[in-house]
Formats: C-alpha cells, structure tokens, sequence
C-alpha cells in the first residue's frame, strides 16, 4: 500500500498510505506538548509510588518513603480534634448543669457542641429546626411535659422517657379507657367533648357537662382538676392550644380510647455525659428554656436521693 | 427442510424448557423473567415458520439468500431504530428520577417506581440499551466497510441483535421487579447473566470472523478499538458476575467475592465498563464518523497506534480510585490514582485525532450540524477524560467523592460525549442505510444539536456546583470545632440545583425527541422543504495554502 502514499493539500502532510471505505491517515508525527506532558504524568506517578505506599506490605504496615497511611492520617486528624475540644469537655464534664448559666462562655461552647450532635442523634424524630412532628414534641415552644429547666432536660436525655429496661426513665401511662373497656364508647365522646372545652375549641354542651363529670372521676388524678397537666408523671396541659398528637375530635377520642405510649430512648445507653450535657444546653437554648425551679420549698424532697422521686414518677 | 426443522425444533424446545422453568420457579421474578423467555421463542418460532421459503424448498431451489454484492445491513438498520427508541426511554427515566430527588413525592409510594429501582433502569437504559445498541449497530456498518466483506455469520449477527434486545428486557423488568445483584452497572441476576455471555461471545464471534474474512490488508483504528471493546468486556462481565445461584430456579445469587475483594472486583468492572464501553467503543465510532463526515485523513496514525496501546493498558489499572480513602489497602489506591493520571493523555490523544481531522475543513462547524455534534463530543470527551484523572487524585477525590460532581463527571462525558458522537452516527447513518438522498431535515439536527448542548451546560454547571457545595457543606467545621451542617440540611441545599438539573435534562429529552421525529421522517422518505444549511460552498480549489507546496 505504500505506493499509495501522497501529500495531502490542505495540511501539506504526507499519508500512510492506507485507505479504508475512503478514509485515509496522515503520518502526522506525535504532538510535542501532548508526548511531553504524557511522560509528566508518567514521571509524576513514579515519583508518587516512591514516596507513597505502593508493595503491599504483609502487615499492612505504611509504605513509601513518607511512612504515610490513610488509616493513620485519620486517627492524627480525629487525636488533634479531640485535643482541642478536650478542655472544653474536661471543664463541661466538671460543671454541674445547674452551674452552666453562671458560666457563659461554656455554656455557649456548650450549646455547640449540642447543636452538632443534636444534628446527629435527635433529628430524626425531633426535625432539624427542632420543631418536631404528630407524636415527637417540639423543643422550641415552653410547653414541657417533664420540665424545661436545665437539670430535667438533662435528665430527660440521659434516662429517656419508657426507656424499656431502664430502671432510671421517667415512666407513666394512660389507660386505654376506650379500649380496657373503663369507658363505654358514649363516655369517650362525652370525655372528648368536655377536654375540646378545656382548650376553648368547644362550648358548654350537654355532651360535655357529662363529659366533666367522667373528667373528675377518671382524669384529674394526672392531669388535674383544671387539665392544667402534671409535669411530675408528664401528663400533659389540655388547655392551651398545643398537641402532641392533635386537639381535633377524632384524634382525642383515639387518645382516650387507646392511650398513647411515646418513647424516647435514654442516651446514657449511647452516648457519654458531656455530650448529653451539651445536648441539654442546646435544647434550653433553643427558645423555651426554663429558669431552675426556686430552691427547696419543700427540702425533704428535693435533697431526696433520686430514687425515691423516680418511683413517684413511675406510679402516673 | 431438515435445517428449518432443526431450527424449529430448537425454539419450540427452548419454550418448554422456559414453560418448566416458569412452573418449578423458586420466585416470582424469576416465573416472569421465564415467561418473557418463553414469549420471545415462541415469537422467533413463528417468524421462522412463517419467513421460510416453502416453495423453494418443494422445489428444492432454495433461496440463495440476500444480494452478496451488497453490505448486510438489516441488522445495522434495526439497530439504528433501537438506539432511539432505547435512547428516549432512558432519557425519560433519567428526567423522571432527577424529578424524583427534587420531589420525592414522585417515588408514588410503590416498591417498583422508587428510586432505587428506576435508578438501574436508567442507568442501564442509557448505557446498555442505548449505547450498546449504537455500538452493536456501527461496529456492523464500520466493520464491513472497513474490510470490504460482509458479516461474517449473518444468522449469529441478527441473534445478536435479538438475543441483546432481550437481554435489555430481562435486565429492564428485573430492576422494576427487584431483582438485583446490587453491583452497579451489573445488577442483572445470574440467569440474565448468562444469556448476556451466549450473545456477547456470538457478537465477538461475527466481528471477529468479518474481520478474519477481510479483503483489505489492514486493519482500520475503528475495528481495533471495537476488538478491544468487545474482548474486554466480555472479560469484565464474566469476572465480576462470578456468583452462585441459591436455586436454579430462582433469581437470587451470592457473589463468589466478599467484602473489600468484592469492592474491588465492582469497581475493576464498573471503571472499565466506561473505559472499554463508554471510551473504547465510541472513540471506535469516532474514528470512522469523523474522517467520513469531514471527508478528510486522520490526523495522525501515529498518534492513534500510541493512544491506543497506551489508552488500554493504562484504562485497566484505574478501577481502585473509586475507592479512595476506603478499607481498600492504601497500596492499592496508590496505583489506582497513578494510572489514572497517567490515562490523562492517552485519552486525549482520541480528541486530538478526532479534532485535528478537522484541519482543511473547519469551516463545516459553521455550515454542516453534524459535524459541530462531532466536534462538540469531542470537546465533551476532552473534558471529562480531564476531569476523570484530576478527580482521582486523593485530596481531590476527598471532596468529590460520594457527592454530585461524580454525577455531573459522568454526565458531562454520557450525555457531551456517549450522547452527541451516537447522534452524529445517527444521522449520518439514517439516509445511507434507507437510501434516502438526505436526511428529512438538516435544521432540526441544528435544534437538536442546540437543545442537547445547552441541556448539558445546565446538567453539569449545576452539579459541578451541587457536588462541590456538598463536599465543602459536609466538611465544614464551625469556629466551635463541630460540624456545622447535618446530612438533611445539605440536602435541602441541593434542591435548587436539582431543579435545574432537570431542566437540563427536559431540554435533552426535547433534543431527542426532535432526532426521533427527523429520523422517522428521513426513514418514511420524506424531504423537508426548508432553506439548505450550506450556505458557503466549499470550494477545494481555494482551499490551500498561498506557498504552492510540490504534488510529488
């Protein structure tokens, strides 16, 4: 095919010589800068293996000249954050929560460091902006079922609500008056007509005058004469307008019936108690934090050792 | 008499075999799957009973087949149907899981429209269907042309095509139904598998035997990259499938490799499956596209042999930069990121040829859409092969990595490169292979062309921005010394950019949908009449150098 070879016009070139379906090629030398750049690369790569581990080692020690290993980066970077954050947590881990308001600055770094991990742990059922969702409260308003000052956000955290197997959480239940059979269905309408007036949703009915009296001789025992709540067993308020589950008919008469029985794990299972300390401040900080309750009117059981006051919670 | 019996026979057969296999199936899916197989020989039953010759074999005169002085295109003009019709489908996936991530409503609460099952749908669509398909199809035109002989085994070429299509349907439906081996760009199950490799090895077969059957002395570049494309993944494919059933009747299987093995193994197969599918076989295209469309030499043959060897040997080691910063030993990765540095100009050696081609015909991008398709893949490949080697190297990689850039990489490269070279084929390929005097019109390849390029700008600008707001989003650390973004709020910051993501992608689907039209009207035989594109004629006399240059 030799014989075939000619200069092609337009680029002055000379062909190979082949010709395929009438396509032919010129005998274009390489490129400078495309040869040189490519023996760059090459160059580059080979400098790259000296230096970086490319044997396999036996025992999976690091190669190359710089002793470097991926492995080894990762634990320097996690050892130097933790370094930094170290003081902060030893002087976090050192303060008792109810101390943190007097300390403003750690108590900001404490608010930090809840934000980040309120980000990891709480988010999923408590919503990213806290808000929360049918079933999971929002941690933004001051409507608290448990309490909203420092020290019981803590402790909410750290034992969580019926934790299962927890000796420590904070426990309580409703009866399922609808479904145990303590109420026929008439009385849970006529319950569900009387707490719609609690909140203003509904007037005086006959229906609800009923309801009252079923309210007094079934429901004030937790959540009181006036449905005001008790924060002691976590019986919530019924009379403002904020619901965990909703305040239409339906979704009461679906509470009264069959009770509700919300679970929040204790984190003191997963995580450690700085970290449930920065999580408490967070939580405080975000717009609904409680000032400590006035201290001791009644000594005998605030000085109580905590079990005590953990079994009346337990009795709700 | 006797072979059409014999053919017959083979088919009624496999229907049964498919019949008991659906009777005795472990699953649901996998009872599906047999029934299709079971539908598919009983349709080729029918069409061989039907298309026999009865008269000739009566009169013992059989048929001599079709005109041996012509190429053997049936194969290459359904191929060229398929590619568009596979082409729409994917891209109509593709827009509908973008929809997906901006609206998640649209996942219809189903367990076959969530996300995790059209996403393999559309993946495989695009690549697979369509891409293979257009490979499948040119690789039939170029390789007869390029030998003057024609398809060597022309009953094993039209099984080839067939017997893919039906790979694609089984492969389609078992992603809606769930059945998956998990291993991204190898989902199909076991079964699927295998009757990919019978295809795969027939196609090696034909291509491989027009070659050996050849009356020109050479071998063209194009057919050298097809070989290593068609070798290559075959390898691939039956490596990384390596797995054992838990039922000859069922669909589930386990893979013969575990944990950080298997990685490896996937991404060997995943990274190759672009370098010898997505690079090798459409640089194969590009190669005799190019020169036939701009009527002029390649560049250099010089440079075509030295990328070539260079582009194959290197592509294989690449595969570990997927896995950077992973459990994959760190000796490992090293290699992975070199090699892939090192592919840097091997690739790009492919989009000299192809632009240098051009030279003494630039003007054709001003006056011939075709051409600036062309010289737009190229710019795309030139790109993204840019782009492939600096995203493997480690500190970029731990940016990149997990986030939208890769997905904008990859589209910069399937829909700049794989989708612009595939319409180009396309419409030079249409008006030969039906004998039309033109395409329909050369104006709607214009709009196409337009469509598709600004769908790409769109594509990729939003997601080389989503990619890198993600990366830097997920590292940032506040003055406090904690992360500063959860997972959910850089997500909701990515929604602007998946809206426009999917704009990118309505305005490539609209291009398509404009090919699809211009290529059925060009095949029903229709001229359309409007001003011609060429409006500077070119005029080879002008065309030289003012230094008259020696003829001999």
């Amino acid at each position: 095919m030799a014989e075939n070879k000619r200069i092609d016009h337009p680029t002055g070139t000379e062909t190979v010589g082949h010709e395929w379906d009438g396509i032919e090629e010129l005998n274009t030398p390489l490129p400078r800068w495309w040869l040189w750049t490519f023996y760059a690369t090459v160059a580059f790569a080979i400098g790259y293996c000296v230096v970086y581990p490319t044997i396999p080692s036996a025992n999976g020690a690091p190669g190359g000249n710089l002793k470097w290993s991926s492995r080894e980066e990762l634990e320097k970077t996690l050892a130097a954050r933790q370094a930094e954050l170290k003081p902060i947590h030893a002087a976090l881990a050192a303060t008792d929560i109810s101390a943190l308001p007097g300390k403003p600055e750690l108590m900001q770094q404490a608010i930090a460091g809840g934000a980040a991990a309120f980000k990891v742990h709480c988010v999923q059922c408590h919503g990213s902006g806290a808000a929360g969702a049918k079933g999971y409260p929002n941690l933004n308003d001051d409507d608290w079922l448990w309490g909203g000052d420092l020290a019981t956000l803590e402790k909410t955290i750290a034992d969580g609500i019926r934790q299962p197997e927890h000796d420590a959480t904070r426990f309580s239940q409703m009866p399922a008056f609808g479904r145990d059979g303590i109420l026929q269905p008439a009385q849970v309408e006529d319950v569900t007509s009387y707490v719609r007036t609690l909140s203003g949703q509904e007037g005086m009915s006959a229906s609800a005058r009923r309801g009252q009296a079923l309210f007094a001789a079934n429901c004030v025992v937790c959540h009181g004469p006036d449905g005001k709540g008790s924060r002691t067993v976590g019986a919530p308020n019924l009379t403002d307008g904020i619901w965990l589950y909703g305040g239409d008919r339906d979704t009461i008469r679906q509470t009264i019936t069959n009770s509700r029985y919300g679970v929040m794990p204790a984190w003191n299972l997963h995580l450690d108690t700085v970290t449930i300390r920065m999580l408490a401040a967070y939580v405080h900080s975000l717009g609904g934090g409680e000032a400590a309750p006035a201290p001791a009117p009644a000594p005998a059981g605030a000085t109580a050792a905590a079990t005590p006051a953990e079994t009346a919670n337990g009795g709700g | 008499m006797e072979s059409l019996v014999m053919r017959s026979g083979g088919w009624l057969l496999a229907a049964v075999l498919a019949f008991f296999a659906l009777a005795f199936s472990a699953d649901s899916g996998f009872a599906i799957h047999m029934g299709i197989i079971m539908l598919a020989a009983l349709i080729t039953l029918w069409v061989t009973l039907r298309g026999a010759d009865y008269s000739g074999i009566a009169k013992g005169t059989l048929r001599n087949g079709a005109d041996q002085s012509r190429y053997d295109d049936d194969p290459v003009r359904w191929g060229v149907i398929a590619t568009v019709f596979w082409g729409l489908a994917g891209f109509l996936v593709g827009l509908y899981i973008a929809l997906q991530l901006a609206f998640p409503v649209l996942n219809l609460g189903l367990e076959w429209t969530t996300f995790g099952r059209l996403r393999p749908l559309h993946t495989s669509a695009v690549i697979f269907a369509f891409g293979g398909n257009a490979l499948i199809a040119t690789s039939f035109y170029i390789v007869q042309r390029t030998c003057r002989a024609r398809l060597a085994f022309p009953s094993l070429a039209r099984f080839v095509f067939w017997g893919y299509q039906l790979f694609i349907v089984l492969a389609a439906t078992g992603y809606l139904l769930g059945i998956t081996e998990g291993k991204e760009y190898a989902e199909p199950e076991w079964h699927v598998d295998l009757w990919l490799t019978v295809v795969w090895v027939s196609y090696l077969a034909v291509f491989v035997g027009t070659i050996v059957k050849r009356s020109e002395p050479h071998i063209y570049v194009a057919n050298w990259f097809f070989l290593s494309f068609i070798i290559t993944v075959a390898m691939l494919h039956l490596v990384n499938n390596l797995s054992l059933p838990v039922s000859f009747l069922g669909a589930k299987s386990y893979a013969a490799f575990a944990g950080v093995q298997d990685a490896l193994t996937q991404w060997w197969y995943g990274h190759n499956a672009v370098g010898f599918f997505l690079t090798a076989g459409f640089l194969a295209m590009m190669y005799y596209f190019v020169p036939k469309q701009a009527e002029r030499p390649i560049y250099s043959y010089r440079l075509s042999i030295i990328h070539f060897w260079s582009l194959i040997f290197l592509y294989i080691w690449a595969g570990p930069h997927h896995l950077q910063y992973t459990a994959l030993p760190d000796w490992a990765q090293t290699l992975g990121m070199v090699f892939s540095v090192m592919l840097w100009m091997p690739s790009w050696g492919g989009m000299i040829n192809g632009l240098m081609t051009l030279n003494g015909a630039w003007d054709k991008i001003r006056t011939d859409p075709i051409i600036r398709m062309m010289v737009m893949a190229l710019a795309f490949y030139g790109m993204s092969t840019f782009e492939g080697p600096m995203m493997s190297i480690k500190s970029v990689n731990s940016l990149s990595h997990y986030t939208d850039w890769t997905i904008g990489h990859v589209h910069s490269g399937a829909l700049g490169w794989n989708g612009m070279i595939t319409f180009a084929a396309l419409y030079y390929l249409t008006p030969r292979l039906w004998n039309r005097q033109r395409l329909y019109s050369l104006r709607m390849v214009n709009w196409h062309f337009w469509l598709s390029t600004v769908g790409i700008v769109l594509y990729a600008a939003s997601m080389w921005v989503a990619g890198i707001m993600q990366g830097l989003m997920w590292r940032e650390y506040g003055a406090d010394g904690y992360l500063v973004y959860s997972f959910a709020e850089v997500v909701a910051a990515m929604f602007p950019m998946y809206l426009i993501r999917a704009a990118g992608g309505v305005l490539y689907l609209s291009g398509a949908l404009v090919m699809a039209y211009n290529i059925w009207m060009t095949i029903a035989g229709h001229l359309r009449t409007e001003q011609p594109m060429t409006e500077t004629p070119y005029n080879e006399a002008a065309d030289r150098p003012l230094v008259p240059v020696a003829a001999e």
